[in-house]
This record gives C-alpha cells, sequence and structure tokens, in this order.
C-alpha cells in the first residue's frame, strides 16, 4: 500500500505548485481538483488497506462536494470574466496595500 | 541485477503486503503516466491541452481504482469526474477563449523559487512520512463481498444524513450557480421594433436576410440561394463560409433548364415553346415545369396538380409557396 | 503632680472646681470660629467685622489672664494640669489624645499671645481704616491667634505640630496679604517655604520619637527620654533645633524674615517680632528633658543662636528700611533667645524671661514704625526721615522706651533679661571654660552692636535734619494706633523690674530646671559693668555718626562689610547656588527623564510595533499566488514540526 500513499503524495504536491505556478484561474481550478484527487486515491488506498468500507465512502463524499464546488467555482469565474474581461488571478489584486 | 530479478523482489514484496504482481505492474504503468500527465497539467501552455492532462490522470486514477477492490468509485470517476467535472472545465475555457495561454514570464518575484520549494518540499514532507511509515498487512476486501452492496448498506445505513446532506448541497450549489452568472440587464432589452428602426436609420437591408438554398439533394447552409433571374444571391449563405471561400457553386448541381421571361425570343430562336413557369417561382432543377399560363393553362392545370402531388405545397399556391420559402430562408 | 480634668461635657455644663484652667480650651476656639465667621459671611461682615475681630482675641485674653492668676494662686507643686479634649488617634500600636498641657510655660505664653494680640487687633482697627479688605485681616489675625494658641497649650507634639503648621499658614496668608503686589506673594511664598523646610525636621523628629518612645505626648516622651540612648536624643535635639529655626528665622534658615516685612506692620508686629518667631524658643524650652540628655544637641543650639545673633546685628546695622532693620534686629534677639536655651538649666528660664520683655518692646518698637510709615505716605526709608520727634511725639516716646528697653538700659526691661542672658553665657558648664568665654564674648559684643544700630535707627528716624519729601505732612497718628503703643511702652519699661521682683525665673523652674548656682567666669557686677560700657559706646558711635554729622539722603557707598550687610551677607546669593539651582536643575532631570525615558520607552514600542507593521505590509501585495505560496509554506513547516517531534 505504500506506493500508493506516495502517489498519493506525489500527485497532491503536484497539484499544489500548479495552484502557485499558473496564472490562469480556470488551470489553478484544475490543480485544486487534482489535490483533491490525489486525496482520494490516499482514501480508497487506506480502505483496501484496512478493508473498511468507510475509506471508499469518503471518496464518494468528496467527489461530490467536488462537483459542487467546481459548479460553484466556475460560476464565480465566468461572473469575473464577463466584468473583467480576464481570467489571470494576477488581475484580481486590488486587496493589496 | 537483472530485470527479472527486480520482479521476482516486486512480487514478493507485493505478495507479503496482500497485493498482487499483477496490481503493481498495472500500478507502475498507470501511476507513472499520472504523474506524467500532471507534470503536463503544469507545464502546458494552453488551457486546454491542461485539461486534457487532467482528464488523462484521472482515467489512470480511476483504473487504479478499479485494481484496488473499487469498482463502483472507479466508474463513478470516469463518470463524473471525467464526464461531468471536466466537461464543465472546457465549457468555460470554450466561453473564457480556448487559445488564450500564459505567457511564461512570472510577475511576483521569487513566487518560482518559492512554488518549487513548497513543491518539493511537500512531496519530501508527505512522501517521506508515508515511505518511513510501517503499515500493517493489507486486509483487503473478500472476493465474494459484492463492493456495490458493501457501499450501499454503509450508504444508507450509517450515513443517510451525510447523502441528505449532499443533495442540500448540490441543490444549493446548482441555485447558487445560476445566482452568481445571472446578469441583470442594464439597459432595455431591444426587441424587433427597435431593431427594425435601426436598421432603417442606418440604411441598411431591412428586410431580413434571405435563407441559403434548400435543393433536393442538398440542405447545406453553404449553398447558395438563386433569385428569379436565376442569379446566385450571395447574401443567403452565412458570411463565416462566404469569407472562407467555401460557398457551393451553383454550376456544381445539375443544370436546370433556366426559362428565359421574354415573351418573344421563343419564335425568334425557333426554339420548342417553353412552358413559361408562374411568375415568382424558382425553377426546381430535375422536375417538370409546370405549364405557362395562358398557353398550356390546360396542359398545366392537371400537370400542376399532378406534378404538385409530391411537392403540394409549392404548385398549388405559389405564392404561398414563395412566401414559404422566403420565410424558411429567415 | 497632675491633675485630669473632667471630660469634655461635664466641662460645658458648668464651671467645675478648677475654674478657669478648664475653659483653656475656649480661648482657642472662640478666635477659630471668630475667623470662620469672618471668612464665610465675606461682604456683608465689612462693617462691624473688625469689632468681632477685636473682641475675639479679647475674650481669649481674659480667659487667658483668669487662668494664670487662678495658678498663680495655686501652691508650689500644683501648677499642671492636663485636659484631655477628645480621643484623637486610636490605634492599636499608637494612641493619641488631643489635650491641653496647662503649666507656667504654657501660661506665660498664653498671657503674652492674648495680651499683646489684642493690643495688636486694637491697633489694626486704626491702621487698617483705609484698607477695603480690613475684615479679611482680622479673619486671618484670629486664625493666627488661634493657632498660636493651640501650639503652646498642645500637650503632644503632634497637636504641637497642627498649631505649628497654622501658624506658618496664617504667617503665609498675612505676608502676602496684598496679593496683588507680586513681590508680596513672592515674600510670602518664601517664608512658607522656608518654614517648609523646618517643618521637614519636626517630622522627622515625631518620627525618632515614635519609633524610639513608641508616643508623641509630652509626658510620655519626657518619662522615656530619661532612659533613652543620648545617640536618639541628640537625633531628636537636632531635627527639634532644625524646626526651631525654620520658624523663628534662625541660621541657616533666616533668609525669609527680612522679606516678610512685606506685609502689613501689626503682622509684622504680631507674628514676626513678638510671637511666631517665639515658637522655636517655646520648642526647644519645652523639650528641655530632651536636650538635658544630649550635651551635643545643646552645644549645636547655642553655636546656632550665637551666630544669629551677630548675623541679626551686621545685617541691622546697615538696612536703611527701617522694618528690615527692626526684622535683622529680632533675628539678633531671638538669636540670644536660643543662645539661652541651649545652655540648659541655667538659661532657659531668662530666654523665656527675654522672650515676655521683647515681646513687649519690639511689638511697640514695630506699631511705633507704622505709625511712622502711615504719616510718611507708606515710606520706609529712613533717609527720608529726620527730626520727627517734634510733630510725633507719642510716637517718639513710646519708640524711645523701646530703644532704651532693646539696648538693656537699667532699669529698662530689657536690663533685666539681657543681662542675665550674657550672665548666663560666662557660666562654665561641663567643664569646658573656653566655651563661657567664646559665647560670653560673642553675647557682650552682641550687646554693643545692638545698641550701635537701634541707636542709629532712632536717631535716623526721629532727629537730626529734616529729610522728608516736599509733600509730607507728619502728624501723631489716632488713638486706635497710640493707645496700644502707650500699653507696650509701659510694659517696656516696667514689666522686665516686675518680673525680676516676682521671682519669674524661679516660677518657671519646675518646667524650665531649676537655676543653680553655677558661677561665670567673671563676677556678676563684672560682667553688668562690661555690659553697660559696651552698650554706651555703641550710642556713642551711633551719635557721632547720625545725631552729629548731617545722614546724606543718598546712601554712600560703604565699606566691603556695609555693602555686604545691605546684601544681608549674600545670603540670598547662598541660598539661590546651594539650593534653589540644584533643586531646578534635578526637577529638570527628573522631568527628561519622564519625558525621554519613561514616555521613551512607551514611544519606543509604539515606534517598534509601527515599523514592524510597515515591513509587514509588504507582504500584503494582492496577489493570491503569493498568499498561497505562504500558506504551503506553513503548512510544510508545521508539518515538518508535528513529524520531526513524533518520528
Amino acid at each position: 500500500m505504500t506506493p500508493y500513499i506516495v502517489l498519493s503524495a506525489i500527485l497532491f504536491a503536484i497539484g499544489a505548485t500548479t495552484v502557485l505556478v499558473r496564472r490562469n484561474s480556470i488551470v489553478v481550478f484544475m490543480g485544486i481538483e487534482l489535490m483533491l484527487n490525489a486525496a482520494n486515491l490516499s482514501f480508497v488506498a487506506f480502505a483496501k488497506l484496512n478493508a473498511a468500507i468507510e475509506g471508499q465512502l469518503a471518496a464518494f463524499f468528496v467527489m461530490v462536494v467536488a462537483a459542487a464546488e467546481v459548479v460553484v467555482g466556475l460560476a464565480i469565474i465566468v461572473s469575473v470574466f464577463r466584468s473583467r474581461r480576464s481570467v489571470s488571478v494576477d488581475d484580481e489584486n486590488l486587496m493589496r496595500h | 541485477m537483472s530485470h527479472l530479478a527486480v520482479l521476482k523482489a516486486a512480487a514478493a514484496a507485493a505478495s507479503s503486503t496482500g497485493v498482487s504482481t499483477a496490481q503493481m505492474v498495472l500500478f507502475w504503468i498507470v501511476g507513472i503516466i499520472a504523474v506524467l500527465a500532471a507534470l503536463g497539467l503544469i507545464f502546458a501552455r494552453r488551457a486546454v491541452y491542461a485539461a486534457g492532462c487532467l482528464i488523462v490522470t484521472m482515467v489512470c486514477l480511476a483504473v487504479l481504482y478499479v485494481s484496488m477492490d473499487a469498482p463502483f468509485l472507479g466508474i463513478a470517476q470516469v463518470v463524473v469526474y471525467t464526464g461531468a467535472i471536466m466537461m464543465l472545465f472546457v465549457f468555460v475555457l470554450m466561453l473564457v477563449g480556448v487559445d488564450v495561454s500564459d505567457s511564461f514570464t512570472e510577475l511576483i518575484r521569487g513566487q518560482r523559487a518559492w512554488s518549487i520549494i513548497c513543491g518539493l518540499g511537500l512531496v519530501l514532507v508527505l512522501g517521506g512520512v508515508a515511505w518511513r511509515a510501517t503499515l500493517p498487512a493489507t486486509i483487503g476486501f473478500q472476493k465474494d463481498q459484492d463492493n456495490i452492496t458493501t457501499i450501499t448498506n454503509a450508504l444508507f445505513g450509517d450515513f443517510p444524513f451525510t447523502l441528505e446532506v449532499t443533495g442540500t448541497l448540490l441543490i444549493v450549489a446548482a441555485l447558487g450557480a445560476v445566482t452568481i452568472t445571472h446578469r441583470q440587464r442594464l439597459t432595455a432589452r431591444r426587441g424587433q421594433a427597435e431593431l427594425a428602426v435601426s436598421r432603417v436609420a442606418a440604411g441598411t437591408q431591412v428586410s431580413p436576410l434571405p435563407a441559403p438554398g434548400v435543393y433536393a439533394g442538398y440542405n447545406a447552409s453553404d449553398v447558395p440561394a438563386l433569385d428569379p433571374s436565376g442569379n446566385v444571391i450571395e447574401q443567403s449563405v452565412p458570411e463565416v463560409i462566404r469569407l472562407r471561400g467555401q460557398v457551393r457553386r451553383i454550376e456544381q448541381f445539375e443544370q436546370a433548364q433556366l426559362p428565359s421571361v421574354r415573351p418573344g425570343e421563343a419564335a425568334l430562336a425557333g426554339a420548342p415553346a417553353r412552358p413559361k413557369p408562374p411568375s415568382g417561382t424558382p425553377p426546381v432543377p430535375g422536375t417538370r415545369q409546370p405549364a405557362p399560363l395562358g398557353d398550356g393553362a390546360a396542359a398545366a392545370e392537371p400537370a400542376g396538380p399532378a406534378a404538385a402531388v409530391p411537392d403540394s405545397t409549392t404548385d398549388s399556391d405559389p405564392a404561398k409557396g414563395a412566401k414559404e420559402q422566403g420565410g424558411e430562408a429567415k | 503632680m497632675t491633675q485630669t480634668a473632667s471630660a469634655l461635657a461635664a466641662a460645658q455644663v458648668a464651671t467645675t472646681a478648677t475654674g478657669a484652667t478648664n475653659l483653656l480650651w475656649l480661648t482657642i476656639l472662640i478666635p477659630l470660629v471668630s475667623a470662620g465667621l469672618l471668612l464665610i459671611l465675606g461682604r456683608c461682615a465689612d462693617k462691624w467685622g473688625h469689632a468681632l475681630g477685636v473682641l475675639a482675641p479679647l475674650a481669649s485674653c481674659v480667659i487667658g489672664l483668669a487662668a494664670l492668676f487662678q495658678v498663680l494662686g495655686q501652691p508650689q507643686g500644683q501648677r499642671t494640669y492636663d485636659l484631655k479634649l477628645f480621643g484623637w488617634i486610636t490605634g492599636s500600636d499608637f494612641a493619641l489624645n488631643a489635650g491641653l498641657r496647662v503649666d507656667q510655660l504654657s501660661l506665660t505664653f498664653v498671657a503674652l499671645v492674648t495680651f499683646v494680640g489684642t493690643l495688636i487687633h486694637i491697633y489694626s482697627v486704626g491702621y487698617m481704616k483705609h484698607d477695603p479688605d480690613r475684615r479679611r485681616f482680622f479673619a486671618y489675625l484670629n486664625l493666627f491667634v488661634a493657632a498660636m494658641l493651640l501650639l503652646v497649650l498642645a500637650d503632644s507634639y503632634l497637636l504641637m505640630f497642627v498649631g505649628w503648621e497654622g501658624v506658618g499658614l496664617a504667617s503665609y496668608l498675612l505676608i502676602g496679604f496684598w496679593n496683588d503686589k507680586t513681590p508680596n506673594a513672592v515674600a510670602a511664598k518664601k517664608a512658607f517655604i522656608s518654614n517648609r523646610i523646618g517643618d521637614v525636621g519636626m517630622l522627622v523628629a515625631l518620627m525618632l520619637m515614635f519609633w524610639g518612645f513608641g508616643t508623641v505626648s509630652f509626658s510620655g516622651v519626657f518619662k522615656a527620654a530619661g532612659t533613652a540612648s543620648t545617640g536618639l536624643l541628640t537625633g531628636i535635639g537636632i531635627m527639634l533645633l532644625l524646626a526651631a529655626c525654620g520658624k523663628s528665622a534662625q541660621f541657616p534658615l533666616q533668609s525669609w524674615l527680612g522679606d516678610a516685612m512685606a506685609g502689613p506692620t501689626p503682622v509684622s508686629a504680631l507674628i514676626h517680632a513678638a510671637t511666631m518667631v517665639t515658637a522655636g524658643v517655646y520648642l526647644v524650652v519645652r523639650s528641655g528633658p530632651i536636650y538635658s540628655g544630649a550635651p551635643n544637641a545643646r552645644l549645636i543650639v547655642v553655636i546656632v543662636g550665637a551666630i544669629t545673633l551677630l548675623y541679626g546685628a551686621i545685617v541691622g546695622s546697615a538696612k536703611d528700611d527701617m522694618k528690615k532693620a527692626l526684622a535683622a534686629s529680632t533675628m539678633s534677639q531671638i538669636g540670644y533667645m536660643m543662645l539661652a536655651a541651649g545652655l540648659g538649666t541655667v538659661g532657659a528660664a531668662f530666654a523665656i524671661m527675654h522672650l515676655v520683655t521683647h515681646g513687649f518692646f519690639k511689638a511697640g518698637l514695630f506699631l511705633g514704625a507704622g505709625s511712622v510709615m502711615h504719616q510718611m505716605k507708606e515710606q520706609t526709608d529712613m533717609r527720608r526721615f529726620g527730626a520727627l520727634w517734634k510733630v510725633m511725639a507719642i510716637t517718639w516716646v513710646t519708640m524711645g522706651m523701646g530703644w532704651l528697653a532693646i539696648m538693656g538700659i537699667p532699669p529698662f526691661s530689657g536690663f533685666w533679661s539681657k543681662d542675665k542672658i550674657i550672665d548666663a553665657a560666662f557660666i562654665v558648664q561641663d567643664g569646658q571654660t573656653w566655651r563661657a568665654w567664646l559665647f560670653g564674648l560673642v553675647a557682650l559684643i552682641g550687646a554693643g552692636i545692638t545698641a550701635f544700630y537701634m541707636s542709629r535707627l532712632f536717631f535716623m528716624m526721629f532727629h537730626g535734619s529734616n529729610r522728608w519729601d516736599d509733600d509730607m505732612d507728619p502728624h501723631e497718628s489716632s488713638p486706635w494706633m497710640t493707645f496700644p503703643m502707650i500699653v507696650l511702652a509701659l510694659g517696656s519699661v516696667a514689666l522686665g523690674w516686675v518680673l525680676s521682683w516676682t521671682h519669674f525665673p524661679e516660677w518657671l523652674a519646675p518646667v524650665t530646671g531649676s537655676v543653680s548656682d553655677h558661677e561665670p567666669v567673671m563676677p556678676s557686677w563684672a560682667i553688668t559693668v562690661l555690659t553697660l560700657v559696651v552698650v554706651l559706646i555703641g550710642i556713642a558711635i551711633a551719635a557721632l555718626k547720625y545725631l552729629k554729622q548731617k545722614v546724606p539722603r543718598l546712601a554712600p557707598p560703604g565699606n566691603w562689610l556695609t555693602r555686604a550687610a545691605r546684601q544681608d551677607l549674600y545670603q540670598d546669593s547662598f541660598n539661590d547656588t546651594v539650593l534653589v539651582r540644584p533643586g531646578q536643575a534635578l526637577v529638570t532631570a527628573t522631568r527628561v527623564v519622564d519625558t525621554d525615558v519613561v514616555d521613551g520607552a512607551v514611544r519606543g514600542v509604539a515606534w517598534l510595533s509601527v515599523g514592524a507593521g510597515r515591513a509587514l505590509r509588504l507582504l500584503q501585495n494582492g496577489f493570491v499566488r503569493s498568499y498561497a505560496a505562504l500558506m504551503a509554506a506553513g503548512v510544510i513547516i508545521l508539518l515538518a514540526i508535528v513529524l520531526a517531534t513524533r518520528v
């Protein structure tokens, strides 16, 4: 089971790096989805390890919530795009000092 | 060391942890693909390519789920995640602009360095923990245990409340999305009347554009319509197709004998008298021309209805047919 | 032997067997109530305020004299009463009753203060006739009388301190009475501050008494003083001396008395001649049992008295302002009293005797000076007087009596008291012969200088040529003013002889200690003769300079001693350099510490937080990605810490 966990860690790190590096807000969102998927993988691996079905249930719920979150998040991105005509996260820097 | 020895060692290790050799081989292959695709997510310049890479990763993960005795979750991953969520992403990308690409220059000072450090740090910390932890022996699910049944029993038996709340969450999310993207009209909606007025004022074409030609063999929008003189109406083809030069030429079709409108010409040329088409009716290639009014009115009349049977709307009421054709062109 | 009095309630109901002594607390209360009334009623009491102001001390005088005669009628050994008024401080470690101690010493002072005080109150009716604030003046004078009586009648050091502070307050209020003129207010402040420095000595003495004896009442302290250590008694004695110097304008706290002449002349007469400045002598004499156990403290008292004696005499010889000259004279005479008090049992009774006679003739001199001032349009410069004896006869005669008395010409009163002091100064004590010679000669020479400057004053004022300004028209003052002057002059003439004839020092002996049979180094008659010779020499010199020669209107430059004496022997510059400047520097340093160090620390903290905020503000660049990077870094660090401690 250890390799699965390590793979999950690697994918999580890649997802985090995507959030930090990319400027397109949709790609950033995709990085977040990748992080969620990595966590799911971890859940399923441990479910198999402990023969506990709750792990898979947790992964299932994560998926559902991720779906809802994507809906709302993309709605926000679209709304921001409509007013600002840009999807770059760097353009929303009004909270600067 | 030879490859065989590596495999043997992997098999030994795998069997001790309750994971079969085949599963391990599958894991290594799929896992590497997943990691490479994830890296593609970082490095792809175009957002659409990044989305594609992510889809690859998710499918790989679905494969892994299936291999880990979680078939339901694997299918759900494909259907929900890849099928719905990533499609949502692609839709929004299309709204935003598919070929918008990120530039490589980084604007924030030190961000790239910090990102690399954070990424590597996370890998080291999390992966290191996972590597060094000693996990107990894998128990694994029973072979005869039906995954779906187990999940269902647990979901509806132990976690019904969570299920209901999640359902509520989904509804709320949908409502939220609608609310967020709701646009309030700042100006009054320009209806037909206003559009017509503005067109008249501008002096442009007032009436709607003619529709593309509808022929027996061809019904696409790249076929132009013919005006009563038999000339091609350029404006009946959408502008994009026109700009791309993809307009089909009428001469490519079966050439129809186009009747002349001037009455004296037939006697001059000695050609057999051509039946005069009823006014306003464009010639349809491949059908007998209807008898002109007056001379062959009697011949036309029976021919009209007879010819009009397969095409009843056109002949019985030419004016109506013309109107309908005109209406179709809209 | 003490006789406890009945309770306050019983005293109020009817006169008890002890008679007037039981009512002595009224002598304090009546002037106090009168002062309160006159101040509270304000302008509506302006018409009759002076009448009440005169009647109050008169009532006190009557009661006081009645008590005195009652005690005089008692046989020897039954002349001390303790009157408990009320329980003042009730604690477990320290309990004090407020009460009055009635004995020969206190009754002497009561009689002096009320009698002379009443006379001066009567004088003030005429003196302040044209002053719109006359009522307020009488209020303050009554307040003073009440406080002074409390001072001399108190039966504990703490109660006496209350009166001590009260007279200091009254002195301040009265010196600065015309407070619309800044120099008067400054002089009042100077007097109060000098008094305050002395009060520190009093407080330290009180603390030492409590620490050493556990009590501050007279009976308790005097009983314990018999067995206390010499060191403690010396400490208490020096502290009490410091208090006395502040109140009696002795060296080194003498600088305020000259400036105190800025107040109205009745104030100068009553407070700064007859009564308040003698409170220091009262304190020293009352504390006899303490000083008898501390010979070193006594020596310091004598030295202080001797220095002040000469100091006052030298300064008085050069002053052209008649009131300042009389003030210097007061300082010098009190130096005599201090000298005598410091000599212990041999001289304490004579100190009191001189105090009484001095009260009469100095008050008379001051009242006469006031009379002259009134006629010469409030001028005090003696160089503008002269030849006044023709137009102000009564003033001339009464001042003349005072002049003869202060010099010690027999048979006037000063002769009887001052001569005894000079005699006592020549007595050998503790086997120290050189001390007897030293102090005796100092007292002798002081007598001569006294004669010189008093004659100078008298001749410059009343004799010689007419040096008035053009518009002066002096004539005799009103009877309101001349009547008290006449009474005091009678006292100046006769009181000394009367006191001697009635064996006043022996009557005081139970309190001051008996006059033992020590012999002076020279026979007494020789001392008397020498004194008279020195006095006559002084008069002669003064007559030569100021009677025979014309007194110039403009003060001549004079030699270095004259110039120094005109500057009060540079006392103000000395005080300024040694006390005022360092004090101001200390205050400035404290203020600097407060604003820069203490406030600076607070401001520094604020500056630090503002600076830190400014630096941290730069982290907020508005970019989500940099915030995300910070979060990721934080997560990694936290994880690393947690895992490092567990794995």
